[in-house]
């Protein structure tokens, strides 16, 4: 594990001589930062699991298909086993672990997945939640998705109904098949805010 | 995983002189497809060249009314974006058809087009693959093939490029930018690809450490009616089976200017000539859809398993023309 610093340091600057296998690499997980000596291989959610013990985020198929390592990089949803952790120097990592409020309070999309039941194994929940937290803001950001009408207008707010959910939801697999309540969660928490 | 230098390049040219510098060396975007393919131990950089910070990040518009997006905007933001949406709306479509959203956050513009098939054989080292390992044979022709090529494949090679937004931009008269140390140049975006032939390692007329400044959509088409359909296995998430961007101008009832593109059927995006040639001028009707789209088609040479792409990507793209059509006439 490397050096860890909460003193705010700037990003590790200039990457090490391409002949190196290793880089000084800052990241700002959940608020904290952390300089850390990586090999240049490791991807972010080992890092997290393995270097950072954030084990939220969860290792399914490690190829991009299942969306189970999902976090926020800069604020956006990404598959963390795709991500080289060398490669987000400076970025600012959010985890399902970060997504807790003042006095350890749950984050709404957390309390509507508890309430919803909204599954049976659990393990792709992490990755859920987060993407949910990307979809909303997505949504509220104006992005369209491949079920928003093309007359939609851009730039706006896209309201978030099942069929939205569902598509935008699309890169995040459930084994267990709680579709339909991680749905009723998600909605739940969209129409608390609009 | 080989173990890989690593470079973040400030400037474009810093990033042509980091790689010619390293042998071995590859170019590092979002990464969604290199960093799955050294997982899988297809690709072996020996040092990555990061291009994803460089400042190609933005979508601007330009002074004859064409549309620049840098190599570095990510597909999620091009496909969001205003002017996109507006002017060329098979291209944002054909972005939101593919992958997920969290790839789509990371996938960059240049990196799309420069994705790999996802052809089984070449994603498994253990498995015979021509486009992998030039001379090793083929092991899709004989085998698993239903997602494989219909038209312009060879002995060699039978895989499909998989990218949804390249279709868009061949149907829309888009051009890629380059730049190496020899300089610019601009190819038309149907051109950037390449058919498999007998160098099927080639994907594209790309040289070796050339980078991929930007993608400019052209005044020409900006604003016409255009669409994209793509037909997969499931609703969402999937790759195309067949896929079609369309852009169509009618007037008066009879075919002023047709473009269109077919994915999933190609090595490359296939640029539907035939068919436009057969429209133009001609009437804008479900019949004379039905013709042209037949006459592109006829030159497609299905696989054992594959033959089921032809009629898809006729009625798909016979569907697209004529929902175009009627909305111009209404």
């Amino acid at each position: 594990m490397g050096s860890e610093n909460d003193d705010g340091a700037a990003p590790g600057g200039a990457p090490a001589a391409p002949a190196e296998q290793r880089s000084a690499t800052t990241l700002r997980v959940n608020a904290e930062h952390h300089t850390l000596d990586l090999d240049h291989r490791r991807v972010l959610l080992d890092v997290l699991r393995e270097d950072l013990d954030l084990t939220g985020a969860k290792k399914g198929c490690d190829h991009g298909q299942c969306g189970a390592c999902t976090v926020l990089v800069d604020g956006r949803r990404v598959n963390s086993c795709l991500q080289l952790a060398v490669a987000l120097d400076g970025c600012e990592v959010t985890t399902v672990e970060g997504l807790l409020g003042e006095g350890e309070a749950l984050h709404p999309l957390q309390r509507a997945f508890l309430d919803r039941d909204a599954f049976q194994c659990g393990y792709c929940t992490p990755g859920q939640i987060c993407s949910a937290v990307g979809v909303i803001a997505e949504a509220a950001a104006g992005h369209p998705s491949h079920v928003t009408a093309p007359g939609a207008p851009s730039g706006r707010p896209v309201p978030l109904d099942r069929d939205e959910i569902r598509e935008r939801l699309s890169g995040n697999l459930c084994r267990c098949g709680a579709y339909p309540r991680i749905v009723d969660a998600v909605e739940d928490v969209e129409g608390a805010a609009t | 995983m080989k173990p890989f230098g690593y470079v973040r390049a400030a400037s474009v040219e810093e990033a042509t002189e980091a790689f010619a510098a390293h042998p071995g060396a590859r170019y590092l975007g979002g990464g969604t497809n290199l960093v799955d393919l050294m997982k899988l131990g297809v690709e072996r950089p020996a040092v990555l060249v990061d291009v994803s910070r460089l400042p190609l990040d933005a979508v601007e518009e330009l002074d004859d009314g064409s549309l620049r997006v840098g190599a570095a905007v990510r597909n999620s933001d091009l496909a969001a974006h205003p002017l996109v949406r507006d002017r060329y709306p098979a291209l944002s479509q054909a972005l939101l058809a593919g992958a997920s959203g969290q790839l789509r956050n990371a996938a960059t513009t240049g990196g799309n087009l420069l994705q790999r098939t996802r052809c089984p054989y070449f994603q498994d080292p253990a498995k015979p693959c021509n486009k992998r390992q030039p001379g090793q044979g083929c092991g899709a022709r004989e085998g698993v093939h239903r997602d494989h090529a219909v038209l312009g494949h060879s002995e060699q090679c039978i895989a499909t490029h998989p990218s949804d937004m390249a279709v868009a931009l061949a149907a829309l008269d888009a051009r890629v930018e380059l730049f190496d140390e020899e300089g610019a140049r601009s190819v038309p975006a149907a051109e950037f690809h390449r058919l498999p032939g007998d160098r099927p390692e080639r994907d594209t007329m790309i040289r070796p450490g050339e980078l991929i400044t930007s993608v400019v959509l052209p005044a020409a088409t900006a604003g016409l009616p255009s669409a994209y359909r793509k037909a997969r296995d499931r609703a969402s998430y999937a790759f195309a089976l067949a896929s079609v961007a369309v852009v169509l101008r009618v007037a008066d009832g009879r075919v002023a200017h047709a473009g269109i593109a077919f994915g999933a059927l190609a090595h490359r995006p296939w640029r539907a000539t035939r068919a436009e040639e057969a429209l133009v001028g001609g009437p804008a009707t479900p019949d004379a859809f039905a013709h042209a789209v037949g006459l592109e088609l006829a030159a497609a040479q299905p696989l054992r398993d594959n033959g089921y792409k032809v009629p898809l990507a006729r009625n798909i793209a016979v569907d697209v023309l004529t929902r175009l059509a009627s909305a111009a006439a209404s």
